[in-house]
Formats: C-alpha cells, structure tokens, sequence
C-alpha cells in the first residue's frame, strides 16, 4: 500500500536532484549529463551512493551538532567533570551493523555494473558471412592525438571519431608511447589507454550531436602523458546509422584532387616534392597505414585544428608555421625546418591553409 | 649537554641539534624541515591555483606546470606531512610510555638526516636543470620518457629520504614493543602511541615495496636495465601495482597519526576519557591493516579485468566500516563532556564534518564502475584533499598548537590561532568543495590549461581564490610563531590544565632526561587518575631515583647522510659521462661507509646523570615553576 507513494517520493527527489545537477557543466563534456546508456549507469551509480552518503552526513550531522551545542564548557559550568564513560558494546554494534548494511546496498549494483560494462564477448560475433555485427573501433594514443581505425570497414581516421548512435560500439584501446586514457565523459568513464596491452571496452551513443550546441562530444586524455597532456582532446561525432554508413562509405572512396588553384598549389607543397608533409599525414582514409601524425582525410569537415583550436585559415596556418607554440613537446616539426630553414611565406601557408580546408568527405 | 636549558652561542647550538641524538631535539628539527618543506609545497599550491585561475592563463608553461604539480605533491606527502607528523611522534610518544628515549636514539638522528638530505637532494632539481614532470605517482612510461635528470632527482632523492623513513618506522616499532613504563600495558597506551605503532609498522611494511620500485626506475634511467620498457619486454603496470602496494599505506600513515592527535585532543579538551577506547584501538588496527588490501583500487581504469575490480571495490568499502566506527566513538567522547573551545578542539571539531565529507567520496570512488567517471578527473583531487587537508593537515595545525608549549615550553597564541583557523577552513571548503563539480563535470586533473568552451571557468575562479583564503591562514601562522617565539613566555608542565597522558606530568619543555623516575602507570589515562587522587607530586614513580644512562651526541649520522647525498649526485651525473662522476660517486660512498666502520669499531659508551645531578636539576625546575606561579597570580587552573 505504502509503496506507490513512497516510490513517487523517490522520484520527485530524483527528478529534483537531476534538475540541480544539470545545472552543472556543459552537455558536451558533463558526466552529470549522461548521453548514452554506459554514463547513464555511472550516473545511476552516483545518484544512488550519494542518496546513502548524504544519509550517513545527515546522521553524522544532527549528533555532532547536539555534542558541541550541548556540552560547551560555557553551557556546562568551568569546573563540571563529566563522567569517565568506557563505552557500549550496543552502540558499537550499532554504529557497526548499519554501516554495513548501507554497504550491501552499494555493493550489490556495484559488482552487477563492474561485470556489465566489462562484457565485450559480442565484440567478435559474427553474422553467417562472417561479417562482424558491431562496430569496432580500434583506438591509438599517440603523443597529444588519436588515432581511429575502423578495422572492418578499412577506414582511419583521427582527432575526430565518427560514431553510430543506438548500437554498441566496441573500443581496442593501446598506446603509441606512453600512457594515456581515454574519456568521453557525456557518454562513459575511462579507460587506460596503455603502452603494453590492448583495452577492450564498449559505449553506447544515444543521441546525434548535431543536436549539441558545438555539434561535438568533448574526448579527453585522462591520464598525465606530457607537457600537452591538457591539449590532448578529441571530439566525437554521432551520426544515426545511415548517415554513418554513408561517411562510411564516402571514406572508403578515393578523394578527389581539388579544383581550386590556390588549393592545388597547397597540395604540390603538401607532397613529396613540396614540404613532404605527406610522409606523416596520410589524406586518404581507405587501406591507410598508421600513421607518424594525425590522418587529414576529414581535416576540412572537423570543428578543430589540433583538437583544441578554432577552425579557421588564420589558426590553421600559425599552427603549421609553430606548432611548438601551441601544443608544446608534440612531435611535428614547424613549417621552417621542412623548407631548408626558411619561413613559409604568406602565399605558401595561404595555399596550404585552403589545401586542407578542402579536405572533406562530408557534404 | 649536560642541561638544556644552559644559555649557549649560536655556533654551538647549531653543532648541538646536528650531532643531537635526544628525540625532543629531533623533533625539532623534523617540525623546522617539515615546515619550511610545508611552506616550499604551498607556494607550488598557489602557483598552480593561480594558473588555473582563469582559462587559457599563461602564468607557467605547460612544461613548469607539470613541474609544479609533481613537486607539490611529492613535497607535500614525502617531505611535509610524514616530517612534520615523525616530529610529533618524536616528541610525544616516547614521553606517553614513559620512556627515557627511543630505543635507538642514534638511528633516529640517522633518520632524521638522511630525509633531511634526501628532500634537499630533491628540491635541488629546480636549480640544476629541472623538476621531475610525471606526477607524484611517477608512472613509468611517462617517467622514462622525461628528459633531463628530473625523474633521477625524485627516484634517487627518495630513495635516500625513505631509507630515512623506514629507520624512523622501526624505532619507533621497538621503543613502543620495548621501552615503556611499568603498568603501561598494550591497553593503556595513549591513542596516539597506538596510531604511532600501527602507522610505524605501516612504514616498514609499505615502504620496501616503493624501494624496490623505485630502485627498478633508477637501473632502467642510469643503466637502461628495461625493467619497464615496453619495446624491452619490460612492463609499466608493474611500476604501477608497486607504487600504490606504497602508495596506500602510505595515505594511511599520514592519516593514523592525524587520528591519533585528534583523539587525545577530544579526551583532553572534553575532560572526558575517549569513549570506546577499545573499539578505537582496533578500528586503527584494522585500517592499517586493510590498508595493503586495496592497492588496486586507484587502478580500476588501467584494465585489470572485472574480477580484480570487482574485489577491490568490495575490499575498500570494508574500510568505510572501522572508519566510521572511529567517527563515532568521537562523537560519543564529546557527548556528555565539559568542551573547551581551545585552537586545537576547533581543529578536531571541524576535522570531523571535512573527514566525513572525504570519506564519503571515497566510497563513491570504491564504486568501480562510478569511478571511471571519477578517476584522474577533479573528483579525486577534491577527494584526496579533503582526507588529506581535512584530515592530516588539520591534525598537523591541532597539533601544532596541542604540542608547542610541551616542545617549546611557550603557548602560541590563542587569538592568533582562531584567525588562522578560520581563513584556513573557510578557504579549504572554498578551494575544494567545488572542485568535486568540476570533476563531474569532465575536467581531468593534471592539466595545466583549460578552454573557456569547458565550461569550467567560474568554478575554478572560485577554487582559486579559496586557495588565496588558505595562504594567509598560514602566513597568519607563521606570524604566530615569530610573535611566541619572540615573547616567550613560560609555561608549566600541564599548560592546558586538562591534560590526561605522562607527556602532562613533567615540564615543557622536559629535561633531556625525560623522567627524573620512570613513573608507575596504573590506568588509561594516568596523568588523570593521579590529578583525579589529588596527588600533588604528579606521579608515583616505579623506581627510586638514581644515575641515569644517557647516549652521547654523534655527527656521525649527519656524515653518512652527507656521503650518501654526494653520492647520488655522482650516480645521477656518471650517466652523462663527466669524468668526475664516478670518483664523485666512489667517494660519497666511501664516506657513508667509512663513517659506519668508524661507528662499528668505536665504543661510545654514553654518560651517566648522577643521582646529586638529577637532584639539583629538580631543585631548579621546581624553583621555575613556583616563579611561573607566582608570576601569573593564583596560578594555571
């Protein structure tokens, strides 16, 4: 009888704590404005130890507050000697068992969650054609970028992973260097992303981020790597199936050459006969090999340059005239040393800038 | 150094605190390094809250930042708050057994110096080159690919500085086993004798794992030996699994003791014996005992598998329950007391509501799963300083304030103390508190920048300017002391009038011979029970009194701490090929161990105090002591 009204009681404090919570941060990178069902967990998780927690302050509160109200020497007398009180084998007990009754409360979802969100055994299913039925991608931690291939559909790209929306996406995670973690916060907790072994995990995106005010998720490395750890971000793009399967299949296409003059002298620069920049940034996405910098494929179609900065020609071309200077300790070289140790004039970063700007696979 | 309290030079008082072997006297000089170490810690905490002050401040470079963080960490942990908290153990805990000294006063001196060299070793990085850059933590991919000789300064550092600890543990390990006072039983021992032993054992069981550990990284830096390089087969989560086998005793070892301080003040200033003495004792048992048990937990992200974190989760929340059973049996000493409101009861008092909120988010953190979120974000940086702050940095202040007069024989100011008080607390809530939001609210730690679009700048402004609120807390502080030192006005031996243990029973500061007789010990608390009696001597003594065996003073630890930190810079240089590394290294060495021969086949046999000297001795103390009742007019209450 009592249960209808106290499980509404329950849920209008829900209801108001998830109100004052989304209160805080921003929907792209807030763990308390959770986008997929991974977060949502973690989210439930939070919501429900810090219900036990704020119990055991309220408790901790009221006999602290009485204690120092009641027994102040002011209140007591100057020269009151209180009794030498031992103990109490009951209150011990007491103040033993609730604890851990509180605990099984916490313990129970906690080891359920801890097995649930480790199970990535449909990561290898396949249908009866042996195509895989989940997307895998498989992730690599490189000195301040990320690198994502799509093993089954032959694809890679970086800085910015392109997702499906609805279905679980499997994650292999390693490391190039040393150790970094990986971390969407609006979509799940984080995982090492280590130098010796592979990491497997899976995420779930429930919602498009075109509908997000930046049109992004916010990545972030999560564990110190370097100077430019703080720099190390990606943003993730969540298409529904079939836009994903159309980038899929755009990017597994050959690219075009551009038409634009401009951007044409931007690529003779950008290849072997130019600055060679193509040694490192490969700007075909099909077959591509890992490699030495971040894949250019999708540069044009990206919301950042360096996965931190706006993007625009005017950033773009004092990033490749100094990368130093924006991303410290990250490995590419500026633009001097790659041309006999002249800077590039305002016409060569011009053509650069607008080679890459036209580097797009999406419409 | 017959008596201490003979007027001498300052040439001479220097020599006598570098060749003391007396535990007050190192005391001393653990709470004057620990503090100037404090103060180097705090000065790298506000230049990291004064980068993140704003989004995209340009205050350091992303390298310095890093600097920054690894050495505010690292000094605050190894080089503050273990010194300054050895110096109470010092001070306090031989005087609440009863005993004339530590077991072995010339290893402590020992102790004493070869952390002392070991944390100037360390800071020395800033001028010859640069800090170490990865983290308190030191992971091993990111230590090995840090260049300059940073990481060698950590490794080699506290190599040296934790040779110093572990010495420090296992005197105190004996003393407390061997050196107390007839009828000072395991349960009569004062709280924070028992967090001394327990933390004690802590140390010597925690700190050979981080030694080994550390000695892997200083063969893989110095001789490529590929303990940890990948490409080598080596592996860098075992840098990992030792650190934190260290890494968490350690949090315990800071935060026993802190208990320890904050349960003799709740006895004290409530005039109430601690309720649940027992339960404390065992509770502090458990802790230290469940503190090897869930290493894993700051590694539920590197992958070990559900399993593993399925278990250590489970493991740490069983901490929550000896924890709580300490918050309440404080709870219930205060209940029914006779509450003073001195400076270190405010401490206690709001010890117990910032404790709480510290350990209520590390069960959180026990969630496995909640904390993927959790990790490496904001969340835990607000966590760890609210235990550490909250905890240990609050009982470090308490203490200083409970334990000044009985190692000084001066009070510092009370007036003074609730100023620092108050800017300290109100700007630790404001520094911390908000940072568990930014944690939720994506921001990782350890970064050195952030961009306006994360949302994150009003918060962190906040965090900022509470971090400011806790810096003149401290200057306030320092003010304090400079003023009491420079006043100096006596005080008697039981300053705070309530005072329940034997450390109350004799002078402030004591002779360096403690207890003229070693006192009988008839119950918990046994300053109190003789008080209670209305026995005016103070004590009953379990011996007559009689020539007492003290040991000579030696320079000899200071040498062999002196050869080892020569050596260490040979051993960090020879990798660069200098030709004056080796002989450097070789000589260090060669002093360390020339120094321990010396001291093998040289017999020292210590001094006697004659009976007629002890007896002239208590003639002008209580000659001093009816002076400092006279003076104040009807005396302490």
């Amino acid at each position: 009888m009592m249960k209808g009204p106290k499980k509404w009681r329950l849920f209008a404090l829900m209801t108001t704590l998830l109100v004052f919570l989304s209160g805080c941060g921003r929907e792209e990178i807030s763990t308390l404005i959770p986008a997929g069902k991974v977060a949502q967990d973690q989210f439930n998780l939070l919501i429900l130890s810090s219900i036990v927690m704020l119990f055991v302050i309220v408790v901790v509160t009221i006999i602290y507050v009485l204690a120092i109200v009641k027994f102040r020497r002011s209140k007591v007398g100057e020269d009151m000697i209180p009794e030498q009180v031992e103990g109490s084998a009951r209150l011990e007990f007491i103040w033993t068992a609730i604890p851990i009754v509180l605990l099984l409360i916490l313990a129970v979802p906690t080891v359920y969650a801890t097995f649930d969100l480790a199970d990535v055994t449909a990561m290898d299913a396949q249908d009866e054609e042996g195509v895989a039925e989940n997307l895998t991608v498989n992730v690599t931690g490189k000195l301040y970028w990320w690198e994502f291939e799509y093993p089954e559909q032959e694809i890679r790209t970086a800085q910015e992973l392109v997702v499906p929306t609805g279905e679980r996406v499997y994650f292999n995670l390693i490391a190039a260097d040393v150790k970094h973690s990986f971390w969407i916060p609006s979509v799940g907790g984080k995982l090492d992303v280590n130098p010796e072994n592979v990491n497997t995990f899976y995420l779930e995106f429930d919602k498009e981020s075109s509908e997000l005010e930046e049109g992004v998720y916010f990545g972030k490395c999560a564990e110190l790597c370097g100077p430019s750890h703080a720099l190390m971000d990606f943003k993730v793009k969540t298409l529904n199936r079939e836009d994903f399967d159309a980038w899929v299949a755009a990017m597994q296409e050959e690219q075009e050459a551009p038409t634009e003059t401009l951007a044409q002298e931007g690529e003779a620069l950008f290849g072997q006969d130019g600055l060679s920049c193509i040694a490192c940034h490969a700007v075909n996405s099909a077959g591509a090999a890992t490699g030495q910098g971040p894949n250019l494929t999708t540069f044009g179609d990206r919301t950042t340059i360096a996965g931190f900065m706006e993007h625009d020609e005017e950033t773009l071309k004092n990033w490749i005239a100094d990368p130093q200077q924006y991303k410290p300790g990250n490995l590419m070289p500026n633009a001097a040393s790659l041309n006999n140790g002249e800077e590039l004039s305002d016409q060569e970063l011009n053509a650069l800038a607008a080679y890459l700007m036209s580097l797009k696979v999406e419409e | 150094m017959s008596s201490n309290s003979q007027k001498k030079g300052f040439g001479a008082t220097i020599w006598d605190y570098m060749t003391t072997v007396d535990h007050k006297k190192i005391a001393i000089l653990y709470l004057i390094s620990g503090g100037f170490f404090f103060l180097v810690g705090g000065v790298e905490a506000m230049m990291i809250r004064i980068q993140l002050m704003k989004a995209g401040n340009d205050f350091l470079s992303a390298g310095t930042y890093n600097e920054v963080l690894t050495m505010h960490g690292t000094t605050m942990i190894f080089l503050a708050a273990m010194p300054i908290l050895l110096a109470f153990m010092n001070a306090v805990s031989p005087l609440q057994i009863g005993a004339r000294d530590v077991a072995f006063p010339f290893l402590n001196s020992l102790g004493f110096w070869l952390f002392f060299f070991g944390g100037i070793f360390l800071n020395l990085s800033w001028f010859l080159g640069g800090a170490p850059d990865a983290g308190w933590t030191n992971y091993a991919s990111l230590a090995l690919a840090s260049e300059g000789h940073g990481i060698d300064f950590y490794s080699l550092g506290l190599t040296i500085s934790g040779f110093g600890t572990l010495i420090a543990g296992i005197n105190f390990l004996v003393t407390i086993i061997n050196m107390r006072a007839p009828g000072m039983t395991y349960m009569r021992m004062p709280l924070f004798t028992w967090t001394t032993f327990v933390a004690s054992a802590l140390i010597l069981l925690a700190f050979p794992p981080l030694t080994v550990g550390i000695f892997f990284m200083v063969f893989d830096r110095l001789f490529g030996a590929n303990f940890f390089d990948v490409t080598m087969g080596g592996n860098t989560i075992i840098w990992e699994h030792f650190f934190w086998i260290f890494g968490h005793p350690e949090v315990y070892i800071l935060i026993l003791p802190a208990f320890g301080i904050f349960s003799e003040i709740f006895a004290i200033f409530s005039r109430k014996r601690l309720f649940g003495y027992t339960a404390l004792v065992f509770a502090t048992i458990l802790i230290g005992f469940y503190g090897f048990m869930v290493w894993a937990h700051h590694m539920f992200t590197v992958g070990l598998g559900p399993t593993a974190n399925a278990v250590f989760a489970l493991a740490t929340m069983i901490i929550a329950v000896p924890t709580g059973i300490k918050i309440f049996n404080w709870l219930l000493t205060i209940w029914g007391g006779n509450i003073s409101f001195t400076v270190p009861m405010i401490y206690a008092v709001a010890f117990i509501p910032s404790f709480v909120a510290g350990g209520v988010t590390g069960v959180m953190q026990a969630i496995a799963p909640l904390d993927y979120q959790l990790h490496d974000s904001y969340f835990i940086v607000a966590h760890f300083h609210y235990v550490i702050v909250g905890g240990v940095v609050l009982a470090i202040l308490a203490g200083t304030h409970l334990y000044w007069p009985k190692m000084f024989g001066t009070m510092l100011s009370e007036k003074l103390g609730k100023w620092t008080f108050w800017f300290f607390f109100i700007g630790f809530h404001l520094t911390f508190f908000i940072q568990h939001f930014l944690g939720l609210m994506g921001m990782p730690r350890r970064v050195y920048t952030f961009g306006a679009d994360q949302g994150w700048d009003l918060f962190n402004a906040i965090s900022s300017a509470g971090a400011l609120l806790m810096a003149i807390g401290v200057i306030i502080l320092l003010v304090n002391v400079v003023m009491t030192v420079a006043k100096n006005e006596r005080v008697g031996n039981d300053p705070w009038g309530d005072g329940r243990t034997l450390e109350w029973a004799i002078p402030s500061p004591p002779p360096f011979y403690n207890f003229a007789q070693t006192p009988l010990v008839r119950g918990l608390d046994p300053y109190w029970i003789e008080k209670m009696e209305g026995n005016k001597e103070g004590m009953v003594y379990a011996e007559p009194l009689g020539d007492i065996h003290m040991p000579n003073g030696s320079i000899i630890p200071f040498v062999i701490s002196l050869g080892m930190f020569t050596a260490a810079f040979g051993a960090m240089y020879h990798m660069d090929g200098h030709a004056w590394a080796l002989p450097v290294l070789i000589g260090g060495l060669a002093i360390t161990f020339g120094s321990m021969l010396v001291r093998s086949l040289k017999d020292d046999l210590g001094f006697h105090v004659t009976k007629e000297e002890l007896i002239a001795d208590n003639e002008r103390i209580q000659r001093e002591a009816r002076a400092l009742e006279g003076g104040k007019k009807g005396g302490l209450k």
